[in-house]
């Protein structure tokens, strides 16, 4: 009996904590009326735009270290052609998103968690209700929608850059000429390989914005609050994007 | 008097601690009341649980004789609020935190133009506008704060400590500002204070909240003569000349 009770209180506030969550989401997605057209503009400069760098860089070097591990381990069996191949593919399917994603988590889940903690705190939101207006419609809508829109853009723009950092590696060092690393890049790849890494994005992005709007509009009072809820943020979504990516790759490629 | 504002056994527990245990309080039309206690009593909380900021977990909270929670809404378009730390928006400046609400149904330049006569009223001059909030200070916050609070003309108010951190001289302008805007306007006032000067230049009435109870309510003019205040007062009854 008691054992029972051991398992069974824990399960129910976990499975009442994913309700709460959903319900969240579904109130954050659907806040829409009249849609937030400039918060959602200043949300995809600060989550797209502001993103470009760092998404970039994590793509150049990855798509760089990816050329060179294929190289080497390829050599083993004679196939050290395929490079091109799966370097593209490896970039668009799989390492494009969730290291854009993981970028993107550690920038923006951090961020939108301190400030809308800060706001928290700082009793913004309660001021925010009392001037009549809703702060999910305000401040969580904006965010999500933003970072849903703008992660396949970064995922999409990191697939180039990464596949770029491939090549210049290739040409560099391992004797592909230009013409035929392109070439055989994109004789390789299909739309659904880098369609499905556009959707991982998306979802990606709906990860990261969640968690940061959720533990920041739960922000404990006080500065340590706010500590609390950024690394909570930034914990949550990166956790959330990799089993997420394991659960669309699974659904996408079986 | 019939009551605008009354609270019935409002109750509020924060894990095993109860906040508020049953607080009876009622404010009449146009009354200015202030509310007194120690810091951390749950003086703000009381506040919060009154707009349903904080659900309270027993009593209700009437308005004009029925509950407001269902009517919230229509409440908080005749309601201004200034803040303990003034809880300006960071990401506005001073003249959109100030005409925030007015935003919502008129064109931005009228919005400016009465946001700019509030801070006027507040004794803040027009070059405070285009200021954002983090260059301003503690005061400065307040005043800007309390132009929020009254921009739309509201008939019930609430000011959550309008003068903790600031010198005497600017407490008791601020003091002065609102018990002239609580005059002008006819609004019915709520003020949290622990600032007995405040007391005597805002209040008509003082409720001591403690023990998660209001445990003494009166007019201000006979406080001194309550035992229940004298620990608060900070010295015996018996002292009074
Ligand atoms: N959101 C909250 N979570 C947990 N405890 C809270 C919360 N809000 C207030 N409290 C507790 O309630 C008590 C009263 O707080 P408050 O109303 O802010 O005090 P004050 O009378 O100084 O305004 C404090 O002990 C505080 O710790
Ligand atoms: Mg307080």
């Amino acid at each position: 009996m008691r054992a029972i009770r051991a398992i069974g209180r824990p399960a129910l506030r976990g499975v009442r904590g994913v309700g709460a969550v959903a319900l969240f989401a579904l109130r954050g997605l659907t806040a829409l009326r009249p849609i937030p057209a400039r918060a959602l503009a200043v949300q995809l400069v600060q989550i797209g735009w502001l993103s470009l760098p760092v998404v970039g860089l994590t793509a150049l070097f990855t798509g760089a270290a990816l050329a060179l591990q294929i190289h080497s381990g390829g050599a083993r069996f004679q196939a050290s052609d395929v490079v091109p191949a799966i370097v593209a593919i490896g970039m668009v399917r799989e390492l494009g998103p969730v290291l854009g994603g993981l970028m993107v988590a550690a920038r923006v889940a951090s961020s939108i968690a301190a400030e809308i903690g800060t706001m928290r705190v700082t009793e913004q939101i309660d001021a925010l209700v009392t001037l009549s207006t809703d702060p999910m419609r305000w401040l969580v809508t904006p965010r999500l929608w933003a970072a849903i829109l703008s992660v396949p853009a970064l995922v999409a723009v990191g697939d180039i850059i990464g596949i770029m950092g491939g090549w210049l590696v290739g040409t560099g060092s391992l004797g592909f000429t230009s013409a035929r690393y392109i070439a055989d890049s994109w004789a390789y790849l299909e739309t659904w390989d880098v369609l499905s890494g556009l959707i991982k994005g998306a979802f990606f992005g709906f990860i990261v914005a969640l968690s940061g709007c959720w533990f920041g509009m739960r922000c404990a009072r006080g500065a340590a609050g706010v500590g609390r809820a950024t690394t909570s943020a930034v914990v949550a979504a990166a956790i959330g994007i990799l089993a997420a990516n394991f659960a669309l790759t699974g659904l996408f490629f079986r | 008097m019939s009551a605008l504002i009354e609270t019935r056994g409002l109750t509020r527990r924060f894990g095993a601690k109860t906040v508020l245990d049953g607080v009876d309080l009622s404010i009449a039309q146009g009354e200015s009341l202030c509310v007194i206690g120690q810091s951390g009593t749950g003086k703000s909380v009381l506040l919060k649980c009154i707009l349903g900021l904080v659900p309270p977990d027993a009593g209700e909270v009437l308005w004009q004789g029925a509950p407001l929670a269902p009517r919230r809404e229509a409440f908080l378009a005749r309601f201004g609020m200034l803040f303990q730390g003034a809880a300006l928006f960071d990401s506005l400046n001073v003249w959109q935190n100030v005409a925030f609400r007015l935003r919502q149904r008129m064109p931005a330049r009228a919005a400016r133009e009465i946001a700019v006569e509030k801070l006027a009223r507040v004794g803040l001059p027009p070059e405070t506008a285009e200021l954002m909030p983090a260059e301003l200070s503690g005061g400065m916050a307040k005043r800007v704060g309390l132009a929020r609070a009254i921009a739309d003309d509201p008939q019930v108010i609430f000011f959550d400590e309008p003068t903790t951190g600031l010198d005497p001289i600017r407490a008791r302008a601020i003091d002065a500002l609102i018990r002239g805007i609580v005059t002008e306007t006819g609004a019915t006032a709520i003020t949290i204070t622990h600032d007995m000067a405040s007391v005597r230049a805002i209040g008509d009435r003082v409720a001591l909240l403690a023990g998660g109870r209001i445990a003494w309510s009166g007019p201000v003019a006979r406080m001194d003569d309550a035992p229940e205040l004298a620990g608060f007062l900070g010295r015996p009854v018996a002292q009074k000349p």
